[in-house]
C-alpha cells in the first residue's frame, strides 16, 4: 500500500509554502526520523522529518515550487514489497511551478491543477486609492510583514537613537520575522535581543525613552504585553502629564495583537480598547502594508508613546506599496477603503478583511457599502465617520474585539451624540463574541466576526432582512 | 530586628574620623569610614538639614490642610541621598519612588518648585499636576517620582541602557526601598544590567519597614544586599545613617560602573523616623525604637557633632540653621502664593505636539 507523503503546516497561521528542496530522490529507502525536504513558510525554512518509512516512489511536487498547500501531496513512498514503479502518482494539486524549475516540474504546473481544492476566491472589491499618496507615484507589492521592516530599517538610518528591542528580535530575526534583516545592518547595540522579561524590558525602554532614546519595543505578541502593562500605562502614558509637559516617553510599542489562529485564550485577543483608553498614550492599528509602513515610521517619530498593533494573520498579505524615499502618513487619520452610499461600515486591521468580503455580497444585493478603515484607534478620527454617516445614515462597526467597552461601542457613543438626526436605523456592532477564545476550530470560527454577520447587520439596518 | 546599623562613633571618638584633608576616595575596611573633610562635612550638613526642615514643614503643612493625598517623608534618611549624590557627577542621573523630596532637594532642585508642587500650585515643577510622589526635572537630570513600587528600577535600568548606548560614562542611580525590592521586575532589570554591562547602581534603601511590615516579615533573605547573588552583581550593606560611608561606598561603586564592569547593589541601612505616609500612625514598631534611632544614629547630628570637634560653634551652626529655616519659610510662602494652576492646564501636556512629515517629504 503506498503512502502519501502530505505538505506539512509548520506554524498556525500556514496555508502553503514553498517546497524549497528535496533532501532524497526517487528510489532512496527512508526511514522515520531521516530530514527529506526543506519546506519555506513566509516566517522560516523548516527542514521537515519523515514519518512513514519506504521507498522514494514518486517525488510528486518538485523542489522549488511555491505556494503549495498544506496537505497537498508531495511524495508517495512505496509499501512493502512494492514496486515504485506500480504506485500511481496522484495528480498535483494547486501549486505554481518553479520559477526556474528544473525541467520535471511541468507536470505540477497550475494547468494540472483542481481548482476545487483551492478556497473558493471571494470578489474582489476595488479598493480606492489613498489620497495622501501623489498622482503618478509607482507601487511595488509589499507584504505587511516587510513594509513593517523597511519602515523600522528606514527610520534607524535616518535617526541613530533608534533602536528595537525584544525577545528573539536580533539573532532569531524576529518570532514572526518582522526585524529579518536588521541585526545585519544595524549591529548588536541597535538591535537587542531582551531575556523573556517583558515587564522589565518595558520599563527599561521606557527608561531610555525618558533619556531621549526613541526605543521601538516588540512584543512577541500583545498577549504577553499585559506582564508589561503597569510600564506601558503608569510610566509611558501618564509621565508627560504628570512632569507638566516636561518629559515624556518617545517610544514604540509594537507587535502582532488581534486573533490568531487556533492558539486559543491566551494567544489571541484584540487588545485595541484597552489601549484606547488610555489618554497619554497614541494607539494605531493598520490593514495594509502600506499603511503600516507610513504609520510606523509616523509613529517612530512621534514624541509620545505608542500603542503599534499589528496583526499576525496579516503580515503574509501583499498589498500595493507606494515607491517613495520617505513615507509618513499623518497619525490620528481614517481612511475611505471604499465609497458607497447605503450604509457605513467602520472596522480597522483584520476587521476589514471582513468588511471588504461583506461589501462584494451586499454589492449583489444592490447594497452600496462605504468602508472605513480607522488606521488610528486613538485619537479616533470620528469627523471622517460622521462625515460618511451623513451620507449613508446607517453605521455597522466590525471588530474583532469583544463587544463589551469596545471600539464599535465607543463610536456609537460619539456618533448618536455627534449625528442622530442624520441616522436611520439604531448602530449594529459585529464584535468577536463575549466568550474567551475557544480552541476548536468550529467554536473559534463561531467566535470570530464573519463577512456573512456583517452582511446580516447591514441588511438590518437597511431595513432588507430575508431580502 | 533584622538590621543594626552601625554605631556611630559617640562625640568623644568622633575626631579621629576628621583627618586633615582626607577626600574619601577609597571605602576603608575599618569601622570607621573615611572621613570628610571639614567642607565636605559642612556640605553635607546643609543639605541633610535643609531636607529635614524640608520634610518637617511639609508634614506641618499638611496638617494644615495645604498640602493634599499621600506625603511620604524622608526624615532619618537624609545621609543616604545626601551621601550618594555627594559622590555623583554631573551628568549622572537619578530616579527614586514616591519618597522623593529629599532626592529631588539633594539633586539641587529648588525647594520653592518643590513645596509647590505638593500645595498642587502652578509654580510647581509639574504645574500642579503631578503632586507629591510624581515630579521631574531634566535640567538636574531627576527623573521621578514614581508612585509605582519598583517601577523606578526598570525606568533606572533603561536610563544606564542610554548612557552605554551613548558610549558616556555617566551612572544611573536608582533608589528603591526594601519593600520594593521584593517586585519582580527589580529582579528583570538586575539580570538585563548585569547581562548588559549596564552602569547602575542599585540604592537600596532599607528603612527597615514596608509600610507597616517588616523586612523579617516579607524577606526570605534578609541581608538585601545580596539579592543581586544569583546575577552575579556585587553587592554591600553600609551604614545609611553615616554620610562618610554612603559617599565612600558610593565612590566605590560608582568607581565600578564607569569602569565598565556593570551594575552594583549598595543596601543602605536607614530608617525613616516619620511613619510611611502622612496617614500611618507606625503602631507596628515601638516608640523607644524609634527613639534610640534618633538619639544615637541621627545622620545630623553625626555630622554636628564632628563639626563642633573640629572646631566649629555652636552660633555657626545655629547661623546655618537660621539660613535653612528661611529658604524653607521662603518655600513654604511661595507654595501658599502660587496660584493654582488655570483651568486650561487640565487639557495641556497630554501628548506632545510635533508635527510629522508630509507624505514624499
Amino acid at each position: 500500500m503506498a503512502t502519501n507523503i502530505l505538505m506539512p503546516a509548520l506554524s498556525p497561521t500556514m496555508e502553503e509554502g514553498t517546497l524549497a528542496k528535496w533532501m532524497i530522490k526517487e528510489g532512496d529507502e527512508v526511514r522515520s526520523g531521516d530530514v527529506i525536504a526543506e519546506i519555506e513558510t513566509d516566517k522560516a525554512t523548516m527542514e521537515v522529518e519523515a514519518v512513514d518509512e519506504g521507498k522514494v516512489a514518486k517525488i510528486v511536487i518538485p523542489a522549488g515550487t511555491e505556494n503549495v498547500k498544506v496537505n497537498t501531496v508531495i511524495a508517495v513512498l512505496a509499501g512493502e514489497g512494492e514496486s515504485t514503479t506500480d504506485v500511481q502518482a496522484p495528480k498535483a494539486p494547486t501549486a505554481t511551478a518553479p520559477k526556474t524549475g528544473p525541467g520535471q516540474g511541468e507536470a505540477t504546473s497550475r494547468e494540472s491543477g483542481e481548482k476545487t481544492k483551492a478556497e473558493p476566491e471571494t470578489p474582489r472589491i476595488e479598493v480606492k486609492g489613498d489620497p495622501d499618496i501623489p498622482a503618478g507615484t509607482e507601487f511595488v507589492s509589499q507584504t505587511v510583514r516587510e513594509a513593517l521592516r523597511d519602515a523600522m530599517a528606514e527610520e534607524m538610518r535616518r535617526d541613530a537613537s533608534v533602536f528595537v528591542m525584544g525577545v528573539e528580535v536580533a539573532q532569531y530575526q524576529g518570532a514572526y520575522k518582522v526585524t529579518q534583516g536588521l541585526l545585519e545592518e544595524f549591529g548588536a547595540t541597535r538591535v537587542v535581543d531582551t531575556p523573556i522579561t517583558e515587564h522589565g524590558f518595558a520599563g527599561l525602554g521606557v527608561g531610555a525613552a525618558f533619556a531621549g532614546l526613541r526605543p521601538i519595543v516588540e512584543f512577541m505578541t500583545f498577549n504577553f504585553a499585559m506582564q508589561a502593562m503597569d510600564q506601558i500605562i503608569n510610566s509611558a502614558a501618564k509621565t508627560r502629564y504628570m512632569s507638566g509637559g516636561q518629559m515624556g516617553a518617545p517610544i514604540v510599542f509594537r507587535g502582532p495583537n488581534g486573533p490568531a489562529a487556533r492558539v486559543a485564550a491566551q494567544h489571541s485577543q484584540d487588545y485595541s480598547s484597552w489601549y484606547a483608553h488610555i489618554p497619554g498614550l497614541t494607539v494605531i492599528a493598520p490593514y495594509s502594508a502600506a499603511d503600516a509602513k507610513g504609520l510606523l515610521k509616523a509613529a517612530i517619530r512621534d514624541p509620545n508613546p505608542v500603542i503599534f498593533l499589528e496583526n499576525e494573520i496579516l503580515y503574509g498579505k501583499s498589498f500595493d506599496v507606494p515607491k517613495l524615499d520617505d513615507y509618513v502618513l499623518p497619525i490620528g487619520k481614517a481612511r475611505v477603503l471604499k465609497e458607497g452610499t447605503d450604509v457605513t461600515l467602520v472596522s480597522h486591521s483584520h476587521g476589514l478583511t471582513y468588511c471588504l468580503d461583506a461589501a462584494a455580497k451586499l454589492e449583489a444585493d444592490g447594497i452600496n457599502a462605504e468602508i472605513i478603515d480607522l488606521r488610528t484607534i486613538r485619537p479616533l478620527d470620528i469627523d471622517t465617520i460622521i462625515a460618511s454617516v451623513k451620507k449613508t445614515n446607517r453605521l455597522v462597526t466590525v471588530e474583532e474585539t469583544w463587544p463589551v467597552c469596545g471600539i464599535g461601542a465607543e463610536i456609537a457613543a460619539q456618533v448618536q451624540a455627534k449625528a442622530f438626526d442624520w441616522l436611520d436605523a439604531p448602530i449594529l456592532r459585529v464584535t468577536q463574541k463575549d466568550v474567551p477564545m475557544p480552541y476548536a476550530a468550529n467554536l473559534e470560527k463561531l467566535t470570530l466576526p464573519s463577512a456573512d454577520e456583517v452582511v446580516e447587520a447591514v441588511k438590518a439596518v437597511c431595513y432588507r432582512q430575508g431580502v | 530586628m533584622a538590621t543594626k546599623p552601625k554605631r556611630p562613633a559617640k562625640q568623644a571618638d568622633a575626631k579621629p574620623a576628621l583627618q586633615k584633608s582626607t577626600t574619601s576616595k577609597k571605602a576603608t575596611k575599618s569601622d570607621e569610614p573615611a572621613g570628610l573633610s571639614r567642607d565636605e562635612d559642612l556640605k553635607a550638613y546643609r543639605e541633610m538639614l535643609l531636607i529635614r526642615r524640608f520634610e518637617e514643614k511639609a508634614g506641618q503643612m499638611y496638617g494644615m490642610g495645604l498640602i493634599g493625598g499621600f506625603c511620604h517623608l524622608y526624615i532619618g534618611q537624609e545621609a543616604v541621598v545626601v551621601g550618594l549624590l555627594g559622590a555623583a557627577r554631573q551628568g549622572d542621573q537619578i530616579v527614586t519612588g514616591y519618597r522623593d523630596h529629599g532626592h529631588m532637594l539633594a539633586c539641587g532642585m529648588d525647594p520653592k518648585g518643590v513645596m509647590a508642587e505638593l500645595t498642587g500650585r502652578s509654580g510647581g515643577y509639574s504645574k500642579g499636576k503631578g503632586g507629591s510622589m510624581h515630579m521631574f526635572s531634566v535640567e538636574k537630570c531627576f527623573y521621578g517620582g514614581h508612585g509605582i513600587v519598583a517601577a523606578q528600577v526598570p525606568i533606572g535600568t533603561g536610563l544606564a541602557f542610554s548612557n552605554k548606548y551613548r558610549g558616556n560614562d555617566h551612572v544611573s542611580l536608582t533608589f528603591f526601598g526594601d519593600g520594593a525590592a521584593n517586585q519582580g521586575q527589580v529582579y528583570e532589570s538586575f539580570n538585563m544590567a548585569e547581562l548588559w554591562s549596564l552602569p547602575v547602581i542599585y540604592v537600596i534603601e532599607n528603612n527597615q519597614y514596608a509600610m507597616g511590615t517588616s523586612v523579617a516579615r516579607a524577606s526570605a533573605q534578609t541581608n538585601l544586599s545580596k539579592r543581586g547573588v544569583s546575577f552575579n552583581i556585587p553587592g554591600e550593606q553600609v551604614d545609611g545613617m553615616d554620610v562618610r560611608a554612603v559617599r565612600a561606598a558610593a565612590l566605590k561603586a560608582m568607581e565600578w560602573c564607569r569602569a565598565g564592569k556593570g551594575p552594583y547593589i549598595l543596601e543602605m541601612m536607614t530608617y525613616r523616623y516619620r511613619g510611611h505616609s502622612m496617614s500611618d500612625p507606625a503602631k507596628y514598631r515601638a516608640k523607644e525604637e524609634v527613639n534610640k534611632m534618633r538619639q544615637e544614629h541621627d545622620p545630623i547630628e553625626q555630622v554636628r557633632h564632628r563639626l563642633l570637634d573640629a572646631g566649629m560653634s555652636e552660633d555657626e551652626l545655629k547661623d546655618i540653621d537660621k539660613d535653612i529655616r528661611a529658604i524653607i519659610n521662603e518655600a513654604a510662602e511661595f507654595a501658599q502664593q502660587s496660584p493654582e494652576p488655570d483651568p486650561a492646564e487640565l487639557w495641556t501636556d497630554v501628548l506632545a505636539k510635533e508635527d510629522h512629515a508630509a507624505v514624499g517629504a
